[in-house]
């Protein structure tokens, strides 16, 4: 019954393969699914490694793998449509989790950022980051554009407020990308550049305000020691230092899989989660870099494809956001372990090990495909 | 359609983040290949300087064994345990096994650590057996590892402690042949490059860089059998008669080398706790005593070299004393006349001081030189002494009386010893060494052939009925001679109940293979003359030494049996 659907109207469509029908079938996009998976094996082979060779590990990591791509897949299911009914309510929802979890939220590492559920335990600010870029293209999308100062205003209100919060936990790396799919979606809404010159004008005063009373000392250190390594070696800096070392002695070609001794004699900190991509490097050189940039690429400039073929100011914007601050976690990433970018704890997309942002990335995938598939099958 | 952003706002936009994506993927690809490929090698030194390290592979030390390859001196591999106090970082339960296997305390450990923070290297013990250290190695505590070295060992213990030295910790030579061949029996470490982790922990050998050159092996001139008779002799004349110490040296007449070096007291040189410089010191070169009677064959010697005497000559020694300005000559009996050979079997001090003062006055000292009395022996054996000529040259007549029988000298018992192998050698002076000698050793003659068979044809007259020393006869040889008593000299003059017993004799006496000196400090026994003290020691130990060098016997038995020994030779 959909097919006849599908057949008659797009003739595009006519010309694909059983296979893509299929995929557009089940709401999944070909291109994106492709790379995710591969970036998934990618990611277990690394982990592998830099867990040296924990199958426990593996094995967590596999699953929540599976239940990432589950949870895509249920995401992709939802009509855009669907998802925009329920963006203000899931904003709603997560917001108070995130006031809860600074009330009554488990401390962990200096920061509180989890909240208790039972058995389960997860970050609300994991959730916002799906929730808040969600929750501001609903409040553009039936509004004309490009919106109005008032709009504006109120729209960097409603992404100010929770970043502020996360900021508190304090969690400096979540509220950089909280702050960042806000202005995504502001950016992509049609944001005048007069105002993006004053907005980016008015950055500066605000962040030598952040510095001097809104930052934590290590948030500072962290800084500091990005912009100049050496003065603390064996300190702060060591993270920065240790990690170009992996990548640097990898060379063109890598010193093999399993055979990293930067990252296996423990000189790597965090080879797990946040530095990962320094043992991916470290083993598989240059050429394998290129190799997992290009499907990160890939994946990136699908997902701006399927923002620009959207047709609608929701899922425009929202496609936009979503790969956008995807974008903005692998160059983060990346860049702080390559020693670009200060030291935030953002883990690299698929390939860390870790939990949440995990199931965030692919439920945002997950509308992503919402929106790439639906647009061919619903009738305008 | 209202949706639709103004068709030119969006492309803009979309630009905008198409050109922002590339310049971004751009920046990253432009670092990794900065990192990958421009520092690539600064960046690989450096992970290589965090990874590797370069550790010294022990060279061993060369062995030392005896004239027939019997060893005396190995090093055995032990394995040190040591850490690096920046990475030492044990759990509460590794620390008291680590405590517990090297037989110390936590809180000592950590006191060691404690003291040593700012260094990389401690030793928290050395020299552990192999089983131990691999206990410990299992324990995996951050910063703790091992080092290979080796330890000496010496399986002959004290017999050889004197004459071998030892080593200290650091298998460097302290004492005796381990320091003064050090360079020789040392060995040049070398070098590996191991792969480490964070917390010191080797993970890998990555290879060698410099291959260890171990030590060179030194063969010396003693024999271990000749050794452990003297030894053992040595010591049970030393405890029989209750004395504070003694040495005993066996020179090979024909080369020079020293066969047998003994001392008492001795220490074991395996157990360094037990270290003592009274034990440990070769008292056959380094302590000097006043030879007494037994340099009395030197006196006949220059007597018969100035040409007023002859073996026959007669000279008077009544009444048993004799008058030189304040000092009274004495001899034990009054022996009456005396020929040359009687004075040495006798022992008389009043004929070789008449001798003395007969003969010109530097005759008797230039001879005392010749067989290298107040000279070094030239062993190059650290801590040898030379030996003293107390006067300068000897022209007074008390100093030329009592030069005759053997005070105003001193000298060491190897001196000794080798000034009797020049008698043996009809006069050859060959330099003393304490290393195989792997062919003939050329000497220089300093005395007068004829006159030193003369010599030791009197000597023969000691160990006969009626001389000194009838205890220092071996059944079968002729033995030559000479006794000594000496007394020593103390801070308030010569002392009257402290004695150096010592014999100097040599065999078969015809044409002698061996020479053995014998001295024997403050007995305190009832015995304390040389031919009751000493003499047993030379019988024994020589009878034994001929017999393991298989030399023929010289003194043949009269009648039957000589005609069955003339019939087993060829």
């Amino acid at each position: 019954m959909i097919f006849k659907r599908v057949i008659p109207e797009y003739a595009e469509e006519n010309r694909l393969s059983t296979g893509r029908r299929v995929l557009l079938l089940l709401h999944l996009d070909f291109t994106l699914i492709t790379s995710l998976l591969l970036l998934a094996v990618v990611g277990l082979i690394v982990l592998y490694s830099a867990s040296d060779q924990n199958m426990e590990l593996l094995a967590k990591q596999s699953l929540r793998l599976l239940l990432g791509f589950v949870v895509m897949f249920l995401v992709a299911q939802l009509t855009p449509e669907t998802i925009k009914y329920w963006s203000p309510w899931l904003f709603v929802i997560g917001f108070i989790m995130l006031v809860l979890v600074l009330v009554v939220g488990d401390v962990g590492k200096g920061a509180q950022r989890w909240l208790s559920l039972g058995v389960l335990s997860f970050q609300p600010s994991e959730l916002m980051k799906i929730a808040l870029p969600m929750l501001i293209a609903w409040y553009f999308a039936d509004t004309v554009l490009p919106p109005s100062f008032m709009r504006v205003i109120g729209a960097c209100l409603l992404f100010a407020v929770p970043t502020y919060v996360v900021a508190l936990q304090p969690d400096l790396g979540t509220a950089m990308v909280l702050a960042a799919s806000g202005t995504f979606v502001l950016f992509l809404a049609g944001l005048r550049w007069r105002t993006i010159i004053i907005g980016i004008l008015l950055l500066i005063p605000t962040l030598w305000i952040m510095w001097h009373y809104g930052m934590h000392d290590y948030q500072r250190k962290r800084v500091i020691t990005f912009l100049n390594p050496e003065t603390d070696p064996l300190g702060a800096g060591y993270h920065i230092i240790q990690s170009t070392i992996a990548i640097g002695s990898g060379g063109i070609y890598g010193k093999g899989w399993l055979e990293g001794t930067q990252s296996h004699l423990d000189f790597l900190p965090e080879r797990r989660t946040d530095f990962i991509f320094a043992v991916f490097s470290e083993e598989f050189g240059f050429l394998g870099t290129l190799l997992l940039l290009l499907l990160y690429a890939v994946i990136i400039g699908r997902g701006i494809v399927i923002a620009t073929q959207a047709q609608s100011t929701y899922t425009r914007l929202l496609a936009g956001s979503i790969i956008l601050t995807f974008f903005v976690y692998v160059f983060i990433n990346i860049g702080m372990v390559s020693g670009l970018l200060p030291v935030v704890g953002i883990p690299l997309p698929l390939i860390s090990f870790g939990g949440t942002s995990l199931v965030t990335i692919m439920a945002s995938f997950g509308i992503l495909m919402s929106i790439a598939t639906h647009r061919k099958l619903v009738s305008t | 359609m209202k949706d639709y952003l103004p068709q030119a706002t969006g492309r803009w936009r979309y630009l905008t983040v198409w050109l922002v994506f590339v310049v971004v993927s751009t920046v990253l690809v432009a670092r990794a290949f900065e990192l990958h490929v421009l520092n690539k090698k600064f960046l690989q030194t450096q992970g290589d300087a965090r990874s590797l390290r370069t550790l010294p592979l022990t060279a061993h030390r060369g062995m030392i064994t005896d004239r027939h390859g019997e060893p005396l001196a190995v090093s055995t591999p032990v394995d040190s345990v040591w850490a690096n106090p920046a990475q030492f970082d044990p759990n509460k339960k590794q620390l008291q096994e680590l405590a517990k296997l090297l037989e110390t305390t936590p809180r000592a450990i950590q006191e060691l650590i404690a003291a040593r923070a700012d260094k990389e290297f401690v030793y928290l013990k050395r020299h552990d057996t192999p089983e131990t250290a691999q206990r410990v190695s299992a324990l995996q505590i951050p910063g703790v590892s091992l080092l290979r070295e080796y330890r000496r060992y010496y399986p002959d213990g004290e017999v050889f402690a004197h004459v071998i030295g030892m080593t200290n910790v650091d298998d460097n030579g302290q004492e005796g042949i381990e320091l003064s061949y050090d360079s020789w029996l040392r060995g040049t470490n070398g070098a590996q490059t191991v792969m480490k982790d964070r917390l010191g922990q080797i993970i890998k050998d990555v290879d060698i860089k410099k291959q260890p050159r171990p030590g060179k092996d030194l063969v010396l001139s003693l024999d271990r059998r000749l050794q452990y008779l003297a030894y053992r002799e040595l010591k049970s004349a030393v405890l029989a008669n209750k004395a504070k110490s003694g040495s005993a040296v066996i020179l090979d007449v024909d080369s020079g080398e020293v066969l047998a070096m003994v001392n008492q007291p001795a220490l074991n040189p395996n157990n360094r706790d037990d270290y003592s410089s009274a034990r440990s010191r070769n008292r056959a070169v380094t302590d000097l005593f006043e030879p007494g009677s037994t340099v009395k064959p030197f006196t006949i010697v220059a007597a018969l070299e100035s040409g007023q005497f002859k073996p026959n000559t007669v000279i008077d020694t009544e009444p048993g004393y004799y008058q030189v300005g304040r000092l009274t000559v004495r001899d034990v009996h009054d022996y009456g006349r005396l020929d040359l050979g009687g004075i040495i079997q006798k022992s008389s001090n009043v004929g070789a001081s008449k001798l003395s003062l007969a003969i010109p006055p530097q005759l008797l000292l230039q001879v005392h030189q010749r067989v290298g009395f107040g000279v070094s022996t030239g062993s190059g054996f650290p801590g040898e002494v030379a030996g003293e000529m107390v006067a300068a040259r000897y022209t007074h007549p008390i100093e030329r009386a009592t030069l005759s029988y053997g005070y105003g000298l001193s000298v060491t018992t190897l001196q000794l010893a080798r000034a009797y192998s020049i008698l043996a050698a009809d006069g050859v002076r060959r330099p003393v060494s304490f290393l195989l000698q792997p062919t003939a050793v050329a000497g220089e003659a300093v005395l007068d052939k004829k006159i030193t068979q003369q010599v030791r044809y009197m000597m023969e007259s000691v160990v006969a009925e009626g001389g000194t020393a009838i205890k220092a006869s071996i059944p079968g040889y002729l033995v030559a001679g000479k006794t000594g008593t000496v007394k020593k000299l103390g801070p308030e003059g010569y002392s009257d109940d402290k004695y150096v017993a010592v014999f100097a004799g040599m065999a078969p006496a015809q044409q002698p293979r061996l020479v053995m000196a014998i001295a024997i400090h403050e007995p305190s026994g009832k015995a304390y003359y040389g031919g009751q003290v000493a003499a047993p020691v030379f019988a024994r130990v020589m009878a034994g030494a001929l017999r393991l060098l298989d030399v023929p016997p010289d003194e043949i038995p009269k009648g039957k049996a000589q005609l069955a020994y003339l019939a087993e030779r060829p």
